[in-house]
């Protein structure tokens, strides 16, 4: 078994709120490079699981680890961890009350204290690259949904995080935005991102994934190709649920 | 020739005695207004923490100020503690001792209403970029928290100004006492007096109220997206 190839790990992790455990046993694997899309229905624990990895939320046994370091427990320096890990929500909480450079600037400058003349340049560079450097100035509420989601993208991505988390990013867009913000997490993974994703995006899956994990009721129901994933499942339960995708 | 009582108003250094008093009235609302302000942020924040005790006892402190009429606190504080306890403090101390104790009250709770208004996930999104908690407060909750809070602390503050008529009854000598002391005075010579006098008291008052509150309005709509 090589260990050092294992970007993040995920031992037999249990979630609980009180009221019966949400994530069960949960054991995941990430290699550097890797995009693992995480789906399953509605309340099955992918969103937690994120959470649960940049320590939004505490988790009641097991351990996580990053970049072979135990990061849960005690003692855990969170800021330091979350530098390294990005993560993009569901709603676009990007800050109001600040331009998008503000907004993409704030953790450069307080937390990883750099210059800013140095960071400025990379954000623009950034923003470049996802299409919105006119909008450099505009307030988030100028901004329409999908704009506010490839701004809130490079505000992750400008701490250098060596992995990126996605919490259903697409979920709250118009139909037409979608693929402007999937679009710029496709050219991520082109680039050998690490990424885990939660999506409902079936196709997007399937053309980003390295892996598919189907997650059920706080379970990892199946662990798969997104080839053979979407083809032949292997699970029932899981071709139960992609069959929902599709009319007949 | 009618006998206007305005005149009362021109006589000796009047004009000036009032004046005199409304600083009294501006300067014990000042103190206590800035005192609630840091105060009641404070209090505000701490509220909205998850300890159950430090929210309750802050829970009991704001009703109980809350549900006392102001001038009872004010006599608590001014007579009640140098009875009790042989505490003897000026009128004026003990009337900002007491605006502050209401005014951080009532700011706590507006602070707390402002800060949780903000939804959790701005929190999370500080939490996130790897923001420690002082910083997410400071950059993050704070600056939208105050663009909430701003115009309903305004509209405090001239209450406070407003309710500060009251320490004539613990004997400050504010503006309604100058005026009551020039009434009583003239109560002889100028028997119609006490009308001129407590309609330029209004006039003052608003002259004090009225640009506070248009900074409300005006700040509410500059913030309002």
């Amino acid at each position: 078994m090589e260990q050092t190839a294992m970007l993040l790990e995920m031992h037999h992790v249990q979630k609980d709120y009180g009221n019966g455990a949400v994530l069960k046993d949960m054991s995941i694997k990430v290699e550097k490079g890797e995009v693992v899309v995480l789906i399953g229905p509605s309340g099955c624990g992918k969103s937690t699981l994120l959470r649960c990895l940049n320590g939004l939320e505490e988790i009641q046994a097991g351990e996580i680890r990053l970049d072979g370091n135990v990061i849960t427990g005690g003692q855990t320096r969170w800021s330091e961890v979350r530098q390294k890990i990005g993560m993009v929500f569901q709603n676009y909480d990007l800050f109001p009350h600040m331009t998008v450079i503000d907004n993409i600037l704030l953790g450069p400058l307080k937390v990883q204290k750099r210059t800013k003349k140095e960071a400025a340049e990379e954000a623009e560079i950034l923003l470049e690259r996802v299409g919105l450097l006119d909008k450099k100035d505009a307030y988030p509420r100028q901004l329409s949904g999908g704009q506010k989601q490839r701004a809130a993208i490079v505000r992750a991505l400008i701490m250098k995080p060596e992995i990126m988390l996605f919490d259903e990013v697409t979920a709250a867009l118009d139909p037409e935005m979608v693929r402007e913000v999937l679009d710029v997490m496709l050219e991520l993974a082109k680039e050998g991102a690490t990424m885990m994703i939660v999506t409902h995006e079936m196709q997007f899956a399937r053309a980003v994934a390295d892996r598919i994990i189907f997650l059920d009721s706080g379970e990892i129901v199946e662990e798969n190709s997104p080839q053979e994933f979407f083809s032949q499942p292997r699970t029932e339960r899981a071709q139960r649920f992609l069959n929902t995708f599709t009319f007949q | 020739m009618q006998d206007l009582g305005i005149r009362v108003l021109f006589m000796g250094d009047n004009f000036w005695r009032l004046l005199g008093g409304l600083w009294v009235t501006v300067k014990i609302s000042l103190t206590a207004v800035l005192l609630s302000v840091a105060l009641g942020i404070l209090l505000g924040i701490v509220m909205t923490l998850k300890y159950k005790i430090v929210r309750y006892t802050a829970k009991v402190y704001l009703e109980f100020i809350r549900i006392m009429p102001q001038l009872v606190l004010l006599f608590i504080v001014y007579f009640g503690l140098a009875k009790s306890l042989g505490i003897n403090l000026s009128g004026q101390t003990a009337a900002v001792i007491v605006f502050t104790l209401w005014g951080t009250a009532e700011m706590g709770d507006l602070v707390r209403g402002a800060l949780i208004s903000i939804p959790r996930h701005q929190y999370e999104s500080g939490d996130a970029l790897g923001l420690s908690r002082m910083q997410v407060y400071r950059y993050i909750i704070l600056p939208q928290a105050l663009r909430r809070l701003i115009p309903l602390a305004i509209n405090l503050t001239t209450r406070m100004i407003k309710t500060t008529t009251l320490i004539v009854l613990i004997g400050v000598v504010e503006v309604l006492k100058v005026a009551q002391q020039i009434i009583e005075a003239n109560r002889y010579t100028v028997p119609d007096s006490a009308i001129w006098l407590y309609g330029t008291i209004f006039f003052l008052y608003f002259i004090v109220c009225w640009p506070v509150s248009r900074l409300a309005v005006r700040l509410e709509k500059r913030w309002k997206n």
